[in-house]
Formats: C-alpha cells, structure tokens, sequence
C-alpha cells in the first residue's frame, strides 16, 4: 500500500470509530422532534441550540458541581501525592518499597466495594450528600496514580541538583518548594490533569455517595436523564457535549503526556 | 494506569546511606498519603469483610445494630439465581470486550506504525474515545441503539435489514454493552500495542524481509513473538479493568431487560443500593475482589516476568 492510500485509509478509520461522536455533536445541534423521525437527518441542516439552552438550564448547576469535586479532587490528591512522592524518591524511607507496592495493588479494587464500605461509613459521619465526601472518595482513583507518576519523575530529577541544595544549607521543605516543585512543574501538571479528568468522570461514587438532595455532578445528571425515557435525545447529546469538553481539552493540551500517562513511561514511545 | 507497575519493579534504589533525622522527616513526608491510604482503602476492605457476616439493612443505618450470619449471606448470594447468570455475564462480557478490543486494538497499532502523513496526528484523535467519561459514550450509544429513531437500525434498514431490538430483547442487550466497551478500550489497546511495537527494532524487520519472509510471515515469526510481554502485560490490565465495568452498563441497560446485562459489579451495586441488602452486597463485592486480586497476581507476575526478560 502506498503511502497516501494510507492516509486515505487512516482517515477512514478515524471517521468510523469517531463517528459515534459525531452523531452526538449532530444530534445535540437539531431540535428534538427532528430527532424523532424515521429516518435520521445525517448533518444538522437548519441546527438550533435549542438543545443546549435546555442542557444548560437543568443541567448547568451539575457542570458547576462537577467542577468544584473535581477541582478539589486535584487539590487534595496532589496535597497527599506531592509530599509522599518525594519521600518514595529521594528520602530513604523503611516500607517505602512496601507502601509502592500497596499503592499497585489497591488500584485494582473495585470500585462497588469501596462504595459500599464508604456509604455506611459516610452515613454516620453525615458526609453522604457533601462535596468533600465525594472529594475524598474520589481521591481513591487518583492518589495511587498521581504518587506513581510523580514518584517516577522525582526519581529521574538528578540527584546532583537536591544535593547541592542541601549542601546550600536548605532543609528538605525548602528543596521540596525550591528544586522539586519547580523542576518537576510538567509532571505536577500531568498529575493533576488526569486527577481532574477521573474525578470529573466519576459516575459510582457520586451515584452511590449522593442523593440528589443537595447537588449532583453532571455523571449522574446524565444517568438520571437518560433514564426517564426521555424523548429530549437533542439536550441529552448536548449535556454529553458539554461533558466532554474537559477531555478534548485535555487531548489537545496535553497529547504526548496522556500517552505518557497512560503508559507511566513503563513503554518507551 | 498500572503500567506505571513496570516501572516501579524496575527502578534500582540508590544505596546512600540515610542521614540522621532523614527518616523522621521521610515520615512526615509520607505520613498524610499513607493515612489516607489505610483510612480509605484498608477500612473499607476489613468493613466490606465483616459486613458481609452481618445482616446489614437500611434499619442498621439507624439503629447500628447488625446481627451476625455468618456465612448467610454467602449462602444467599450463591443460592441466588442471579448468581449464575451474572457470572456467566461478567465471563462473557470480559471475553468479548477483551477478544475483539485487543484484535482491532493490535490490528490498528500495527497499520498507525507504518509511517505516513498524519498518522501521528490521527492516532491521538482516536485516543478520544478513552478520555471521555464513560457515562458520555454510554448515553451516545443508548442514543445510536434506539430501536425507532436509532442510527444503527437506520442505517441496516437502508440494506433491507428488519429493526433489531437491542436494548429491549434479552438476547441482544447484552452483545450492544459488549460492542460499546469494545468501542472504549479501543484505544487503550491501541496506544500500548503501538508503544511495543516502536520498540522493536526495525533492523529485524529488514532482516527477515531480505530473508524473502512476506509481511504476514514477518508479523508471525517476528512481531508477534518480540510482543509478547506487552500484550500480556495489556490484556490483564484490560481484564482487571473490564470485570469491574460499572459506568457503560449502568448507563445503556441498567443491567436489563429482566437482568440480561446484569454483571457481578452491577449486581453487587443492586443488592445494597437498591434492594438495601448491604451484607448481600458486600459479600459479591468480595468475591469480585477475590476475581480481581487473582487476575492481578497474574497481571504483576508477568509485568515482573517481562522486565526480566527485557
């Protein structure tokens, strides 16, 4: 095959499994009896926002809630993650090995038992229905990942540049603050890049740790949107656009760190 | 994610002896996440444990009394005839996501590997899929199945193909959760089977092609091999990953019509969120966590085994 038969059969593929996509983007633009007729209109001719005026008017608090959980996921993950990263990588510390090891395996718990055990815990502590309950549950998904990431990034800071800071006469806070911090700024931004995106796709927790009571992140909007049979497919795909946004910022920000993020450099690319 | 494993494994301490006072503030430093780390992945494992030997009900919410069962509730959960047939589901359900995932996965990365203009840029389009919340790529599929106003039955009714009922029909619901997971993980697999492709040498592909080897030969006897530890280390993360879908299904069947679609993680989420029955819950939710920590042995094992080999 040459090589721009190639490309033509790249983008081919690309159009067929981005076109699920596109059908959301398409259906979200076209008002909602159009959507209702036998044979679907394949591009938005005529498109309205009608959907997105919708979407915004009853969902719109549940962007915003999305939003603070997931900010203060990143801020609490990165305030757990930052200081121990550091110990695992450049203080000698007994059971640090141990405690990396714990982090791998705990990631592979299921999320339902996690839930469960939190939902009676949260009861008594009345956090069911709080932001910094979710905050704190969500933390799960991401402090194993974020302490990895970092974790593996300290260690390749050269080992030349924190002891000269320490041979300066600065103590570990400040070489932590000074060297680490600075020096380390593109991983700090990786992990609090994908910690906001896991918090803000978090769907067990908010189902399981909110009632609908107080507020509801944007995830179990769109569940419980779904849900009632609605015929409104036009502000349900555009409530999905607008759930997505975070991640096609995050694709076109930050492209090479989500492959190597995903990978945690274990692949060389 | 844990792939990052691999890495850990492979990273050589530095034998510097400590300094004094270093290893109290070592601990100061680590304190917080460790904390956070018992707190809300220890407790909940020993919680999930004893409330699985407890009648745990919503009147234990208020009353804090739980009698013990011990093992009734086991006993329930295996006497359930949903036991069964979400077992066969979660098999079924991971078999399919992982066969077909891994199958188009390995297929694509070995076609974006070829070097032409833009495969670098269409590759990371197709990383989409991955970054979105799942319960956004379950409602566009919920959505695209509709049976009256869906896109797929429209699209076979324009080659003379009758509606298919796929979310409504007990036997359908199931192959369209399957088919939208096999959409998501897509690209996972892609990304890391494209990463272990790049690095083997090219030099080796040169090598058997003067040899006269045809390009099925030379991915046969040359590729697949050299993949090896990679698409082991792939298919167990995708298999930890997949028993423990929870999101997709939730959000295009709900675990219907009549359980069709119901797997062990959603039945474990009915049992104490919807039926209230939290030890019945806890108790699938062990045995889910005894199916994950074995696939998991497994899965660190061969990461273990593949950087030895490397």
């Amino acid at each position: 095959m040459t090589a721009r038969l190639k490309t033509v059969a790249g983008i081919l593929i690309v159009a067929i499994l981005l076109f699920p996509l596109y059908w959301m983007i398409n259906a979200s633009l076209q008002p909602s009896g159009a959507l209702l007729k036998p044979d679907p209109d394949w591009f938005p001719a005529g498109g309205t926002l009608d959907g997105y005026r919708k979407a915004l008017s009853t969902q719109g608090p549940n962007l915003l809630s999305s939003i603070v959980v997931a900010l203060g996921t990143v801020a609490v993950s990165l305030a757990l993650a930052l200081p121990a990263a550091y110990a695992l990588a450049r203080l000698k510390v007994r059971g640090g090995p141990v405690f990396v090891f714990v982090l791998l395996i705990v990631q592979m718990i299921p999320g339902i038992v996690m839930a469960n055990a939190l939902y009676t815990v949260f009861g008594n502590l009345g956090l069911i229905d709080n932001y910094f309950g979710l905050v704190l549950a969500d933390t799960t998904a991401t402090l194993p990942f974020a302490i990895l990431v970092l974790r593996a990034f300290m260690i390749s800071i050269p080992r030349e540049l924190t002891e000269a800071s320490r041979m300066d006469g600065a103590g570990h806070w400040r070489t932590f603050f000074s060297i680490i911090l600075p020096v380390g700024r593109n991983a700090v931004v990786t992990a609090g890049l994908f910690s906001f995106l896991f918090a803000w796709a978090d769907f067990l927790f908010a189902v399981t740790l909110t009632t609908g009571q107080s507020f509801e992140p944007i995830t179990v909007g769109i569940y419980r949107f779904v849900g009632n049979q609605s015929t409104e497919w036009n502000s349900i795909m555009a409530t999905a656009v607008l759930a997505a946004v975070p991640a096609a910022v995050l694709l076109v920000v930050a492209q090479r760190r989500i492959v190597a993020g995903l990978t945690g450099g274990a692949v060389k690319d | 994610m844990t792939l990052a494993a691999a890495r850990i494994l492979s990273v050589p301490q530095s034998t510097r002896p400590p300094r004094r006072g270093d290893r109290f503030v070592a601990w100061a430093f680590l304190l917080p996440a460790s904390a956070y780390v018992v707190v809300f992945f220890g407790y909940p494992l020993v919680a999930n444990v004893a409330m699985s030997a407890q009648d745990y009900t919503v009147r234990s919410f208020y009353t804090g009394d739980a009698p013990f069962v011990g093992f009734g509730n086991y006993t329930a959960v295996f006497g359930n005839p949903l036991f069964p047939a979400s077992a066969v589901n979660t098999i079924l359900f991971t078999a399919g996501s992982l066969f077909f995932q891994f199958g188009i996965g390995l297929a694509l990365a070995v076609f974006f590997n070829g070097r032409f203009l833009g495969s670098t840029l269409l590759r990371s389009l197709l990383l989409l899929p991955w970054l979105l919340p799942l319960v956004v790529s379950g409602a566009v599929w919920r959505w695209m199945f509709d049976q009256d106003h869906g896109v797929l039955n429209a699209a076979l009714r324009t080659v003379g193909i009758d509606a298919v009922p796929w979310l409504t029909s007990t036997s359908w619901a199931l192959p369209a959760v399957i088919l939208t997971n096999i959409w998501i993980g897509i690209p996972f697999n892609l990304v890391i089977l494209h990463g272990g492709l790049r690095a083997i040498p090219a030099s080796l592909h040169e090598a058997a092609e003067l040899d006269g080897a045809r390009p099925w030969q030379r991915f046969r006897h040359v590729t697949w091999p050299l993949l090896r530890p990679v698409t082991g280390i792939v298919l167990m993360l995708g298999l930890i990953y997949t028993i423990k879908v929870f999101d997709v299904i939730m959000v295009v069947t709900g675990g219907g019509p009549a359980n069709a679609t119901q797997t062990l993680t959603t039945w474990s989420y009915q049992l104490s969120f919807q039926d209230f029955a939290f030890g019945q819950g806890a108790a699938a939710g062990n045995i889910l966590i005894l199916l994950a920590s074995v696939f998991g042995l497994l899965y660190l094992r061969s990461a273990r085994a593949s950087l030895a080999a490397s």
